[in-house]
């Protein structure tokens, strides 16, 4: 190698070596634990209609809210029985991907 | 009319077409400084050796005025010529013409040229610049996508299929390259993308630009589709002949012999790894000291660099190289170096290509992000070609070989025809640290010193198993070497294997973990 170039280091199974490290390594997202009662947006769209309200109860499978992307009127559904604690979009918005919707617990 | 009148009306028609879309058309692919579809080929093939075909060629559609429009050759330039000598067949999509748009006609001269290069085995380079399907033909330009695409595959691993993206190349169109063992790009010139900018704005509301959306950049560097980055078309051109001087015209053929040449001086084999393990180095000086003239054409040189893939020669005859990069993520095997490195042991299987591995590699990746996209399947494409492959398989171990790494770095295990490892080598199932506190876990957690102890236990697994003796013991290793011999032995190791034959089990083909 030339000149003193200054490496990173990487642990590899507890081994440190000292290298360049890639963009694609140093921009990686850290890891969100999937949270089971959160309703997020697959894709980006807009939020053409919601069928809850806060503090509502609500089944396992049931429909929350349509997400319009793509030309496809997307049902998106709870994951869980319990109650809607947060609703955080409303009719009209349009939301990126990965937001989240709507908190159920 | 007399023969004079005759010939003198096939000239008047060949001018013609050879203006292409007419020279207003022809000014603005100058202004967006790219060579005109002749032009390209010219540069490209060896002197006065382009025989073209099909230039009287006109589409016949009917719908939406299309009668009334002349569309010279269709808009793509088709033909053979050689370069160095060899024989290739090649198109060139015209933008000048309906902006190199792709109807019927235009996809029935290079499915026509294509065939011909099959038949023929002889290489087969495309050079894309085209707005895409001409949509007032319908599903008939899909007919033509098709048909090209059927053909790729027919031809792939029979001849050498080589795409040039010299403008943009959008839509189904760029599933064609796709298909193809080498595609090309230059810096502002390709863009090639499924959908674009617009539609995922509308779509998506995501902005992006064209050029990062997908520029020659991103696919050299990002994407991974792109194989050879080039800032001008010249230099394309040039890195085109290049290969083509390393690779054979056919599968039934072997690549073509050059005059042995010694590596340069500068190269000092012994000079470049340092004592200290876990230092990195470049390994591309290892492959420089021992290839002919220290000639080394690197694929992919951006993209997973923790893989160095690449072509060079040693006795006149060429090899392909695969080495684990120190330098670059300390030479890992994860997901993107997995698939660039497996994609090309069966490019170099399929074309008679010698295969040199040089190892040193700490294992994979460890990562969520790693793990999530699939390493698991990824890793297993390098298992699956080196196992696949029947060429002259040869590995030089220079330092780590820990584990999983070890194995998927053509080991003995899978059949490679000859390991040698320099003295370096530290061939185990991990790394001393990991592997001490595994062992010893006990030990140290119970000791009154367990910084000391953990220490003395690493230097006690480091001298027992960091060093290539206990796999030669084994014969998985078939010599421990000076780096100095390295060359030699290589030289040596494909002049044994020169006619290797080898019969695997009859099937149909084998499920790669795609």
């Amino acid at each position: 190698m030339k000149g003193n170039e200054e490496f990173k280091v990487l642990n590899i199974d507890f081994t440190l070596y000292k290298t360049r490290l890639s963009k694609k390594f140093e921009n990686r997202k850290p890891y969100q634990p999937l949270k089971p009662g959160s309703v997020t947006s697959f894709i980006p769209g807009t939020i053409t209609a919601i069928f809850v309200k806060e503090g509502q109860e609500i089944k396992e499978g049931e429909v929350v809210l349509i997400l319009d992307a793509m030309k496809m009127q997307n049902r998106l559904k709870s994951h869980i029985s319990g109650k809607v604690k947060k609703i955080n979009v409303k009719k009209g918005d349009r939301v990126a991907k990965g937001e989240l919707l709507i908190e159920i617990e | 009319m007399t023969i004079e009148r005759k010939i003198h009306d096939l000239h008047e028609r060949r001018r013609k077409a050879l203006l292409g879309g007419g020279e207003k058309a022809t000014e603005k692919q100058k202004t967006m400084g790219k060579l005109t579809a002749r032009e390209r080929i010219e540069a490209l093939l060896d002197e006065n050796t382009f025989h073209e075909y099909d230039m009287f060629v006109e589409h016949d559609a009917r719908d939406f005025d299309m009668d009334k429009k002349s569309l010279p050759g269709d808009g793509v330039v088709v033909g053979t010529g050689t370069i160095f000598g060899a024989p290739v067949a090649i198109f060139a999509q015209d933008f000048t013409v309906a902006g190199g748009s792709l109807g019927i006609m235009h996809a029935k001269k290079i499915t026509k040229i294509m065939d011909h290069a099959l038949r023929m085995r002889i290489p087969l380079i495309g050079i894309n610049d085209s707005g895409g399907a001409r949509i007032q033909e319908g599903v008939n330009s899909l007919y033509g996508y098709g048909e090209i695409f059927f053909r790729n595959t027919l031809a792939s691993g029979i001849i050498p299929q080589i795409s040039v993206i010299l403008g943009p190349c959008a839509g189904g169109a760029v599933y064609s390259p796709a298909l193809t063992d080498f595609v090309f790009v230059v810096d502002k010139v390709s863009k090639m993308f499924i959908t674009g900018p617009e539609v995922i704005k509308t779509v998506l509301g995501e902005e992006i630009s064209m050029e990062d959306l997908g520029g020659a950049r991103v696919h050299s560097e990002i994407s991974g589709n792109a194989h050879f980055f080039a800032k001008s078309e010249e230099e394309c051109f040039a890195q085109i002949k290049k290969l083509l001087t390393f690779i054979p015209w056919n599968n039934s053929r072997k690549a073509r012999m050059f005059e042995p040449a010694e590596p340069k001086p500068e190269y000092e084999i012994g000079k470049i790894v340092s004592d200290d393990p876990s230092m990195p180095y470049d390994v591309r000086d290892i492959i420089r000291a021992v290839a002919d003239n220290s000639d080394f054409l690197e694929i992919q040189e951006m993209y997973a660099r923790n893989i160095v893939i690449g072509f060079g020669r040693l006795g006149g005859r060429t090899a392909g190289f695969i080495a684990n990069q120190p330098a670059e993520m300390a030479g890992v095997l994860d997901v993107d170096s997995s698939d660039k490195a497996a994609r090309f042991i069966r490019f170099c299987d399929a074309f008679n290509i010698p295969i040199i591995t040089l190892v040193d590699v700490p294992g994979y990746l460890p990562g969520i992000d790693q793990e999530h996209a699939g390493v698991i399947r990824h890793g297993a494409k390098i298992l699956y070609s080196y196992s696949e492959a029947t060429v002259p398989k040869i590995t030089v171990i220079i330092r780590k070989a820990y584990g999983g790494g070890y194995i998927a770095m053509a080991s003995r295990h899978l059949r490679a025809d000859f390991v040698f490892a320099w003295p370096t080598a530290e061939i185990a199932v991990m790394g001393p640290e990991g592997a001490a506190n595994i062992i010893f876990r006990k030990e140290i957690a119970e000791s009154e010193n367990p910084e000391e102890t953990r220490k003395k236990m690493v230097n006690e697994y480091k001298q027992k198993f960091a060093n290539p003796y206990v796999a030669a013991s084994k014969g998985y290793v078939d010599a421990v070497i000076e780096p100095a011999e390295t060359r030699e032995m290589l030289l040596h190791a494909l002049e044994i294997t020169e006619n290797k034959h080898v019969s695997m089990p009859s099937k149909k083909h084998g499920i790669p973990p795609f």
